[in-house]
């Protein structure tokens, strides 16, 4: 009997079944994509397990905690004049890094367009809104430690406020920094011409992981500020 | 993507120590893994001299005993056993395996390689500073790990040993993105996912666990650091601590046990998956028959793997739980045992009828169904919250880990060693060494362990120095605990051999042939053995059969390596006869070439 082939087999199965079996079923690869860009997915899946038991741990400590907990709209406000404004700072920051994605968004554009300039350009703005926020986020740790916050104790009630807070912020500080590199080193590879003949998919590797930190941001964002 | 050429690059540093080539890494891995198992082997000696024979070893004082232990376990299972099953093995063996030059990265391979050391490196350093290492249990449990001076080891040696863990996890997650990577990526033409052997598979799914587990390690781990770095109190309750009311309070230590568990299950998980693949290798190839249900194999990993994120609370039975989460984990726990047990009938059933070589890695591989049967069984009444209850930190849990985990797991490792030996440096093993290594590891490893299932009952606990301090003890238990160092001073004499019977196979041994075993696996299809450094040379080879076509009917030998073509065989091939029933199965997805057999 004459073996049916894949195609014969699977064409009664919806279209995105069809080729999903017909990926997972191939030779060679898997996914059609570059093998980076392929890492890149499997890492950012990874460190989502990272923010996400920081996040689970954080939300854990909080309602274990015997102190009261401080007001996120108290403790985060900026004081311009004579009023208190809360979350400005936090909604600048924010606002910021959101807009990073954008112009990082178009340096892809470029990138596989070929027109170096502006990919460079690009990359570079993004590269700088991302030092802007780390800068934000200098002065709101200053502002805090300032203000008798540390991260074994806070003078509003629980330690752990302090401790999740500093921990998790820096963290992603961390990978803001880390992105902040990464970019110049595309950048500069961008100008010098380097992916003329492999092709821009790392500027959009790249992109991939800033778009990721970005979006751990709005979590981190919700669970520290808004709640 | 093209696959990538690699230049040969001359010079000793860059061909044996800096190097690019994943086989090489792998052998650095194993040989670190190696000897700093063979470390956690000494520690382990003096363990079993202080409780065969308490008190005539002045060194072994309860401190250092703790700090021997603590040692010992995580030494054991996050040093040995995880890198050397996914750095050592699946280093060596994925790219091989599924017909790539090397992997998708090799130069953050090489840095995974460097990494690992380094984390070795801080862990020995713990034994040089002041204090020495932490005592505080292998599982590090606050608030002993983080109070100060709550248990031996808790200024410098804690602080070393979660260093060293979060190094360690850097250099696995480097691995892992390789190693997954490279087999979604870098499969060769033909080589469809179920026509991986399991051995890939196991690895695969391991490493995907460990980039999934890894990250609640790393972050308990950092908590723990902060609390005892900077005086945090993520894991500190209100405490006195020797009559003084300590500076913390508000932490929850139980937050810790779910982080370090929701990795720890999945870490045992992380060793024995990809042990079970090497053993179903092992097996197929020396008992000469295909592997019995190969799908069933994969799809029982699979669901191990998944089934495997959801139980780790069963560690933490008498922690204290709402009896409904008691209830969710006792049978998450109880549901992993089917897709294991569904493994274990295939290995039977490989062997059935099977045209048994009784070699020394098949030796292993049936050791390694034997231990993992006993072990797993053993895991169920722990897995139910009411026989929990009493044998928790008893040695029956002690028992169960080191039969299911420990020596299962090395069963599959020497089993490997041994098996892959030949193609790693050119030369056979010394058969009859390896036999007495066998032989001693098997009957002493039961008689180590299976006692210590009695004791668990009896109702002895674990972790203590000395037991004489127990009253309700029958006094046989010193008889026993007699025994059993005895028997594990054998043991470890045994992996002497072994280890002797590496160095000077690998520098005297006979020559071996390319494919000793009459394997199917592309590995042993190399040009050159052992192979060069980009692993094929002019060509890659091009797959056209499942890994498992051993004694297929009519052929001219009793296995067809995967990378033979149809064509190439119809030559040779007669009909079968009449009422001669055709033994190989064919393997799904097989439309990729000539596959009529
Ligand atoms: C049917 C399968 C299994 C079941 C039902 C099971 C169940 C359990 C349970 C409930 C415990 C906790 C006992 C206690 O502390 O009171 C435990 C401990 C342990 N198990 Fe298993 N297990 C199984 C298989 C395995 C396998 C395959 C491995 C390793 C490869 C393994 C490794 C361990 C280890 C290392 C511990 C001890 C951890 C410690 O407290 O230090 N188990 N097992
Ligand atoms: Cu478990």
């Amino acid at each position: 009997m004459a073996q049916q082939t894949l195609e014969e087999r699977t064409k009664a199965l919806p279209r995105w079944l069809r080729d999903l079996v017909a990926d997972w079923s191939s030779d060679q690869q898997t996914f059609k994509v570059n093998w980076g860009k392929a890492m890149m997915w499997i890492f950012i899946v990874s460190d989502i397990f990272v923010f996400g038991s920081f996040l689970s741990a954080y939300a854990a400590a909080r309602l274990s905690a015997t102190l009261p907990w401080p007001d996120p709209a108290k403790v985060f406000a900026l004081h311009i004049g004579e009023s208190e404004v809360p979350l400005l700072l936090i909604a600048i920051m924010t606002f910021v890094l959101i807009s990073s994605s954008g112009t990082m968004a178009i340096a892809v554009k470029y990138g596989y367009e070929r027109n170096r300039a502006k990919a460079a350009l690009f990359l570079t703005l993004t590269a700088l809104l991302g030092l802007a926020f780390l800068g934000m986020q200098a002065f709101e740790w200053t502002k805090l430690i300032s203000e008798g916050f540390r991260p074994w104790a806070n003078p509003l009630g629980a330690p752990q406020f302090g401790s999740s807070f500093f921990m998790i912020t820096g963290f992603h500080g961390l990978h803001v920094t880390a992105g902040v590199i990464y970019l110049a080193l595309i950048a500069s590879q961008v100008l010098r011409g380097a992916y003329e003949k492999i092709g821009y998919q790392r500027v959009e590797i790249a992109g991939l992981y800033w778009h990721f930190v970005d979006l751990v941001w709005v979590f981190i964002f919700a669970f520290f500020y808004l709640f | 993507m093209s696959e990538k050429t690699h230049r040969e690059h001359g010079g000793f540093w860059s061909r044996y120590i800096f190097s690019q080539d994943h086989k090489v890494i792998a052998v650095q891995y194993t040989i670190t893994a190696l000897l700093i198992g063979l470390f956690g082997l000494v520690l382990s000696w003096l363990l079993r001299l202080q409780l065969g024979f308490p008190g005539s070893f002045q060194f072994v004082n309860p401190g250092s005993y703790y700090q021997m232990l603590t040692q010992h376990g995580m030494i054991m299972i996050v040093y040995l056993l995880t890198a050397i099953l996914l750095g050592g093995f699946g280093n060596y063996l994925i790219p091989l395996m599924i017909g790539a030059r090397d992997m998708a990265f090799p130069f953050l391979n090489m840095l995974s390689y460097w990494v690992y050391l380094l984390s070795v490196i801080v862990l020995m350093a713990a034994f040089l500073v002041p204090g020495g290492p932490t005592g505080a249990g292998w599982t590090l449990y606050p608030p002993l790990s983080a109070l100060p001076n709550a248990a031996p080891g808790s200024g410098w040696g804690i602080k070393l040993m979660l260093v060293s863990l979060v190094i360690f996890i850097a250099a696995a997650t480097m691995g892992g993105l390789n190693y997954v990577t490279t087999v979604l990526q870098c499969r060769t033409k033909g080589m469809t996912l179920m026509r991986m052997p399991l051995s890939v598979w196991g690895i695969f799914i391991a490493s995907v666990m460990a980039l999934f587990a890894f990250p609640a390690l790393f972050v308990g781990g950092v908590m723990l650091l902060f609390d005892n770095l900077l005086g945090t109190s993520f894991f500190i309750p209100a405490v006195t601590l020797l009559g003084q009311q300590l500076p913390r309070e508000g932490g929850n230590p139980l937050l810790f046990q779910h982080l370090f568990w929701y990795f720890g299950h999945p870490e045992v998980y992380i060793v024995i998956l990809p042990a079970m693949g090497i053993a179903s290798d092992l097996i197929s190839t020396h008992s000469r028959k295909p592997i019995f249900g190969y799908n069933a194999m994969v799809i029982a990993m699979a669901a191990i793997a998944f089934i495997g994120f959801i139980v780790w609370a069963h560690h933490m039975f008498v922690s204290g739980m709402n009896p409904y989460f008691g209830f969710f984990f006792a049978v998450s726990t109880l549901i992993i045992a089917i897709p294991s047990a569904v493994k274990v009938y295939n290995w039977l059933l490989t062997l059935w009828r099977g045209n048994i070589r009784l070699n020394v890695p098949m030796l292993f591989g049936i050791g390694w169904i034997s231990t993992f049967i006993i072990g797993g069984l053993t895991g169920l009444p722990l897995g139910n919250v009411i026989a929990d209850v009493p044998l928790h930190d008893t040695y029956f849990v002690v028992g169960h880990f080191h039969l299911v985990m420990g020596v299962a797991a090395l069963m599959a490792i020497f089993g490997g060693i041994y098996h892959w030996f030949p193609k790693v440096t050119g030369r056979m093993f010394h058969e009859t060494l390896g036999k007495l290594h066998f032989w001693v590891t098997f009957v002493g490893a039961y008689a180590i362990f299976f006692p210590m299932f009695l004791m668990g009952i009896l109702g002895v606990p674990r972790r203590y120095f000395d037991f004489n301090v127990l009253q309700y003890l029958p006094p046989q238990t010193s008889a026993l605990n007699i025994a059993i160092t005895v028997a594990a001073l054998t043991v470890g004499a045994a992996q002497l051999i072994f280890l002797g019977n590496l160095i000077w196979s690998a520098l005297k041994g006979k020559r071996a042939e390319a494919n000793p075993w009459g394997a199917t696996t592309l590995e042993w299809q190399t040009p050159t053995t052992p192979p060069p450094h980009d692993n094929w040379g002019a060509e890659i080879p091009t797959v056209y059969r499942w890994a498992y076509d051993y004694s297929v009917p009519g052929a001219e030998r009793d296995f067809i390596p995967q990378n033979v073509p149809q064509a190439s065989l119809d030559v040779h091939l007669r009909q079968p006869a009449a009422g001669e029933g055709v033994r190989s199965r064919r393997e799904p997805g097989a439309n990729l070439g000539g596959d009529k057999i």
